[in-house]
């Protein structure tokens, strides 16, 4: 995780980085109004690293992991900004470009298993309808592979298992299965979006435990897409938390967990329970509820359920939209209070009652 | 597969037996309802006066007196092991399984009038269905693929117009248009494929264009919106985010998708329509099982109708065995 100038025009400078997501902005024009689904996302991914990418429902978090994957290429979506994945741009690239990216370079591992994959056909036809696309194999051969790939996501008796229908598969298979194919190709980047979400709580940690796994043997970059902040402390390297289409804060988990400086990350993790300690208080839910992505709040876009937004004088939460501002090595945050007076407040007010 | 096959062969059978049973009971109801000898709707006349001897003999003779269940009996006994007709004076007439009986009006067996009927009906339908299934379904596709696009629009602006044109305008529009003002078929009248295909052939394009046009509208229709629904959903995301080609997104991931609920439709159209393209045959002077039917309505020619009837059900109930079957090989999740 890099420290980007405000202003970026290039591809990052740095060589380790291998996506670069720079100034992204998602915007959906409907009939109530452009909807500004991200609105200035700005991250670096080295390969071998867990991103993972902490938010609402509505906060962006899909919509920036098919932009990457050029989904929205085809529909009435306005991007700007960049994505340079290994010093190629992929915002500008033809949906041709994109498809040969897609799958190969860059895949995908959704929510809900079992709606993601397609009823009629067997696991293994998908699965070697995926290899088969970016290589030039025969019939024979996409079987032999990916048997070995179902075998590698640990789905017992694989070759019997192949001509099986998504149906016959239990929750926690299926997810095996859509990791298979996601990986068939070896990918440099996987972006999970909610891969656990749909999962029993027992299969969530193997699925998790997986993802590492295979992070380590392709050395691939993960994104991890997740509302589950547990999930997040678990496996990712780094995290972006996104509120309203931006990122609010971003730094090491470490920090995150030690160190949160942002209100809104106050609020989602008093918000989770914790099994390392005993909480004093209740779980607080943070008021309100998300903010429109049409009508986006003046200022900082977290000010009509910031607690704190009176610590700051001459009312600059409701008038000026706060920077995102690096506060220590790796670790930025958006918000007007004085960083001094943040970790003050982070010290008497919030962390007793973590 | 075999167990799923079976229970539907069983399924279709007592179906069949049940129409069977209502149909007999209801043309035994006629004759009892409106006060008439049940002869008359045999021969299109009661020879002699109510309760003379010579109406005895012949309510006897046709088996009226005999109990309800005997009568029942004597009929599908015919259809299921044929029978000898015989009127005790004439030649017997040997009418073989599956014998609906004899129509005194026509002169003829019923059965021989159906198998005359039949090929006619089968080759409008069969060539309108397979017209208005592959129109139908690729104005569909390209509408649902471009929803609100100039496309679209036309082609739902279109099918709107064709679902509301009844046949009865379509068809001679289509005959003033091709047979009298181009003169491009100067003679449609119909010929057996067996006997001239390229006769037949030309006798058929008009009625199945018509036929189609109607048909085509609707499926046009629901191609789209199934169309739209497939292609928001999850699957088709998996499929673009593999990196597959449009084509086979759509055609592979979404169509296979969108018309599974169409074979259903279609099977239950096409059974349906046996029987009961009336006005089309009507339009093109084609002597199919439609033409038959309204004819022996409107002579009250009880066997003809009896016998048109069951075909009609039985060619309904294979049309919807079909699509079951058709429907476990299409969708792998209906399999038990």
């Amino acid at each position: 995780m890099t420290i980007t100038s405000p202003v970026p025009s290039a591809a990052s400078t740095d060589p380790g980085v291998f996506l670069s997501v720079e100034d992204l902005r998602v915007h959906f024009p409907t009939d109530d109004g452009l909807v500004k689904s991200v609105d200035g996302l700005t991250f670096d991914l080295r390969r071998g690293e867990i991103l993972g990418i902490v938010g609402e429902s509505g906060s962006g978090k899909s919509v920036t992991a098919q932009a990457i994957l050029g989904l929205h290429k085809g529909s009435k979506a306005k991007i700007s900004g960049h994505i340079w994945l290994d010093g190629q741009d992929l915002v500008p690239a033809s949906e041709d470009d994109m498809r040969a990216v897609r799958g190969s370079e860059i895949a995908m591992i959704f929510q809900d298993p079992l709606s993601s994959l397609h009823p009629f056909y067997t696991i293994g036809n998908q699965i070697s309808e995926a290899y088969r696309v970016h290589n030039k194999v025969s019939g024979r051969d996409a079987r032999k592979r990916t048997i070995e790939m179902l075998e590698k996501v640990g789905i017992p008796n694989a070759a019997a298992r192949y001509s099986d229908y998504p149906h016959q598969f239990s929750g926690g298979m299926r997810q095996r299965a859509m990791i298979a194919m996601a990986l068939i190709c070896e990918p440099k980047l996987l972006i999970a979006d909610e891969p656990t979400t749909a999962l029993d709580v027992t299969v969530q940690a193997q699925i998790l435990e997986l993802i590492k796994e295979l992070r380590n043997e392709l050395n691939s970059a993960v994104i991890l897409i997740t509302h589950d902040l547990g999930v997040v402390a678990e496996t990712c390297d780094h995290v972006v938390v996104m509120y309203g289409g931006q990122a609010v804060e971003k730094g090491p988990v470490a920090d995150l967990f030690d160190v949160p400086e942002m209100p809104y990350t106050w609020g989602l993790l008093s918000s989770m329970p914790r099994m390392d300690r005993v909480r004093q208080t209740r779980l607080t839910p943070i008021p309100g509820s998300p903010p429109s992505l049409i009508q986006v709040p003046k200022g900082c876009v977290f000010n009509p359920r910031c607690r704190f937004s009176d610590r700051v004088e001459g009312n600059r939460c409701f008038t000026v939209h706060p920077d995102l501002l690096p506060t220590a090595p790796g670790h930025e945050v958006r918000c007007h209070i004085d960083p001094e007076e943040r970790r003050q407040i982070l010290l008497t007010e919030i962390r007793p009652n973590l | 597969m075999i167990r799923f096959i079976i229970y539907r062969l069983l399924g279709a059978i007592v179906v069949i037996w049940i129409v069977s049973v209502v149909t007999f009971l209801i043309f035994q109801a006629v004759p009892l309802l409106s006060h008439t000898n049940p002869v008359y709707f045999y021969t299109g006349k009661v020879p002699f006066k109510p309760g003379s001897p010579q109406l005895k003999a012949l309510t006897h003779r046709f088996g009226f007196d005999l109990p309800l269940y005997a009568q029942y009996w004597h009929y599908l006994s015919g259809i299921l092991f044929g029978q000898t007709i015989t009127d005790g004076v004439s030649v017997p007439i040997k009418c073989p399984a599956p014998c609906f009986g004899y129509s005194f009006r026509q002169n003829e067996l019923v059965g021989t009038l159906i198998a005359q009927a039949v090929p006619v009906s089968l080759s409008l339908i069969v060539g309108s269905a397979i017209l208005w299934l592959v129109g139908g379904v690729s104005v569909g596709t390209i509408s649902g693929l471009r929803p609100g696009s100039a496309i679209d629009r036309i082609g739902m602006t279109g099918s709107l117009a064709a679902v509301s044109l009844p046949i009865f305008f379509t068809g001679p529009v289509l005959l003033l248009i091709f047979e009298y003002t181009l003169g491009w078929l100067p003679d449609v009248s119909y010929a057996p494929i067996t006997q001239n295909p390229v006769q037949w052939l030309r006798s058929m394009i008009l009625p199945w264009v018509s036929l189609a046009f109607l048909f085509a509208a609707l499926y046009a229709r629901l191609t789209r919106s199934n169309m739209l629904e497939t292609m928001s959903e999850d699957y088709i995301r998996t499929a673009r985010a593999k990196g597959l080609d449009r084509r086979t997104v759509v055609i592979k991931h979404g169509l296979r998708a969108a018309l599974t609920p169409i074979v259903t439709i279609f099977g239950i159209d096409v059974g349906t329509l046996v029987g009961t393209t009336v006005i089309t045959e009507n339009v093109f002077n084609l002597r199919g099982l439609g033409f038959l039917t309204i004819s022996s309505i409107q002579q009250q020619d009880l066997p003809i109708i009896l016998g048109v009837t069951i075909v009609a059900a039985v060619a309904l109930v294979v049309a919807n065995f079909v699509v079951d079957i058709l429907y476990a090989v299409v969708d792998p999740r209906v399999t038990v």
